[in-house]
């Protein structure tokens, strides 16, 4: 295939195919950041991203792209590893969160669903869930309204509120993650690939929730995910990143129809032809996008 | 047959105290996984605490005991943060080594104090003459021990069961970077864990101080005593504590009274409870109440 030049889609999107309202300043703003683990190895060489109030915004990209580590700089937990944002900043409401503890980010708002669920295993289904109101200063009784809307919310944890949660399936694993993060009443919820390790049923599911949550808690959501398919059917603009970079970004309906990312991201050719994962592979080593 | 329950009875009061002195520890390690040296140093301080304020300061002693609970709360919590919170996320034998040097800095500040030196006893405030019934007697010093140790354990059971922030503590034993992405503050649980583990151990020493006296060698001696209670209890888990401070205190007292001075053996109560301790973690590694690693396959 003769690839075409790289598409960089910098138009200016937010008046191009959303709300010219929207245009005011996003909720939370990454400004061209840099993050180094043990003062030594560079992991973000200047990521820049957007996420516009009430709406879902995915970060897609291969292992070891940076997501995660974009993710983990925006909500504060960078720390444990061993991290730190040495340029740029990031500020959400208006608000520098550069290199902020986690619990003031989770305070302001942005509470992040970790990677590979990470519920609390020891702790049942009940107690994972209203742990999440930890940082909360209203009234037992909202709080209490608030988790029993959880239950209305996923009906199947109503059922295993007794169960511990290191028992319970993958899926139901995932709800608990999610619900666990609302119940900080956040402003935007992160996802770390909700997907990971899930059965195609179940993500469909997972994401048909994330949209729900989307529409009706009016929670803006930025999603990292490794299934740019999904993840582009319900987010309203992408950015995907490789080393450390931003190399593409745009609304998610555009980039779903750019040809490079159905070929490296979606394993389908210009024909439509299905190619085997192994041709992809090798064919995208050789392949730069900058 | 009286004979049996009096060992019974006793066995329970020491089997509490037990419970409540190993409480302290199982907090600290099962929230930081560190294993505090100091803790009978901690206990120790407690005792001596009340004692300082209701003889020498003239407190009423259930005023002078509340105000040592408050006292060793934050005197706990303020070594947490001085000692140790500089060493969250160091390898956890650097932060065994810390506490061991805590436990030589307390013992030399109990040195300089006339409680490294004097045996004291807390003056009777109780009904001296035992309460008896059917051959079985308590003194009331006793009985006001165990009840005092039935509500501390009572109120930590249900900090931990039903208050946010005492679940949000066994988050953090559980998963700290989930426990971070929730918003909890792992260095302040860490804080908390030490403080409730200072106020539970200067509740075991003030009651050991009035059942015993205090001597500072014997007052230190509970936090190597603990030792083979929270082993078989399980490190991380508090039902374990209770259970296992008060199997230990039932065994020690029945080896006492019935293989001591028989068939030629001496002694037996003191090391029975490890022949005991080593049988069952033949058949139970982690204790009897230890946190298994859930796997799912």
């Amino acid at each position: 295939m003769g690839a075409p030049a790289p598409t960089r889609l910098r138009a200016d999107w937010r008046i191009d195919t959303m709300n010219t309202s929207l245009a005011d300043s996003p909720l939370l703003e990454v400004n061209n950041i840099e993050v180094v683990y043990n003062d030594i190895i560079q992991v973000l060489r200047g990521v820049s991203l957007a996420v516009p109030k009430g709406r879902i915004v995915a970060l897609l990209g291969t292992n070891g792209a940076g997501k995660t580590t974009t993710l983990r700089a925006i909500s504060g937990l960078l720390k444990p590893e061993n991290g730190f944002i040495r340029e740029g900043y990031i500020k959400f409401n208006g608000v520098d969160i550069t290199n902020q503890l986690g619990t003031d980010v989770v305070r302001l708002g942005a509470v992040m669903v970790p990677e590979g669920r990470r519920v609390f295993k020891h702790l049942t289904v009940e107690e994972n869930i209203r742990v999440g109101s930890v940082t909360r200063r209203e009234s037992l009784a909202v709080i209490r309204e608030n988790h029993q809307g959880m239950y209305r919310h996923f009906p199947r944890l109503a059922e295993i509120t007794n169960r511990l949660a290191g028992y319970c399936s993958g899926g139901e694993q995932q709800m608990i993650a999610i619900a666990r993060a609302l119940m900080a009443a956040p402003q935007m919820l992160m996802l770390d690939e909700p997907s990971l390790g899930l059965a195609p049923l179940l993500v469909k599911d997972i994401f048909r929730n994330i949209q729900v949550i989307n529409q009706e808690l009016k929670t803006t959501i930025l999603v990292v995910e490794q299934n740019a398919k999904i993840a582009l059917a319900i987010s309203d603009y992408a950015y995907i990143m490789e080393s450390g970079k931003i190399v593409l970004e745009g609304a998610s309906r555009e980039l779903q129809d750019n040809p490079d990312v159905k070929e490296f991201y979606m394993g389908i050719t210009q024909s439509g032809r299905r190619k085997s994962f192994k041709e992809v592979k090798s064919y995208k080593r050789r392949k730069r996008w900058m | 047959m009286s004979y049996f329950f009096q060992l019974m009875v006793s066995g329970i009061v020491v089997g509490s105290i037990y419970a409540l002195s190993a409480l302290g520890f199982v907090l600290i390690y099962k929230s930081s996984r560190v294993l505090n040296i100091a803790h009978g140093q901690i206990i120790a301080g407690g005792a001596f605490i009340v004692f300082a304020l209701t003889v020498w300061v003239g407190i009423p002693i259930v005023l002078s005991f509340l105000a040592s609970l408050v006292i060793t709360f934050f005197l706990a919590m303020s070594v947490e943060r001085i000692f140790l919170r500089r060493l969250i996320g160091e390898p956890i034998i650097s932060v065994i080594m810390v506490t061991i040097g805590l436990m030589s800095i307390l013992d030399g500040v109990i040195y300089l104090t006339p409680f490294g030196s004097m045996n004291y006893s807390f003056p009777e405030f109780l009904p001296t003459t035992p309460l008896s019934l059917g051959g079985v007697s308590i003194s009331w010093t006793q009985l006001v021990g165990v009840v005092i140790t039935a509500i501390l354990i009572g109120a930590f059971s249900w900090f931990f069961k039903s208050a946010t922030l005492g679940i949000s503590m066994r988050a953090v034993s559980d998963d700290q970077l989930a426990s971070m992405s929730v918003g909890i503050s792992v260095p302040r649980v860490f804080g908390l864990a030490w403080a409730l583990a200072g106020l539970s151990a200067a509740g075991a020493g003030a009651i050991i101080g009035n059942i015993t006296g205090l001597n500072y060698e014997t007052l230190r001696a509970f936090g190597i005593a603990v030792f083979p209670v929270v082993i078989l209890g399980g490190l991380d888990s508090i039902i374990g504590a209770v259970v296992a401070g008060i199997i230990m205190g039932l065994i020690q007292q029945f080896a006492a009274g019935y293989v001591d001075g028989n068939w030629g053996l001496n002694g037996t109560a003191d090391v029975l409870p490890y022949v005991i301790l080593l049988v069952i973690l033949l058949f139970k590694p982690h204790g009897l109440f230890g946190t298994h690693e859930i796997e799912r396959v």
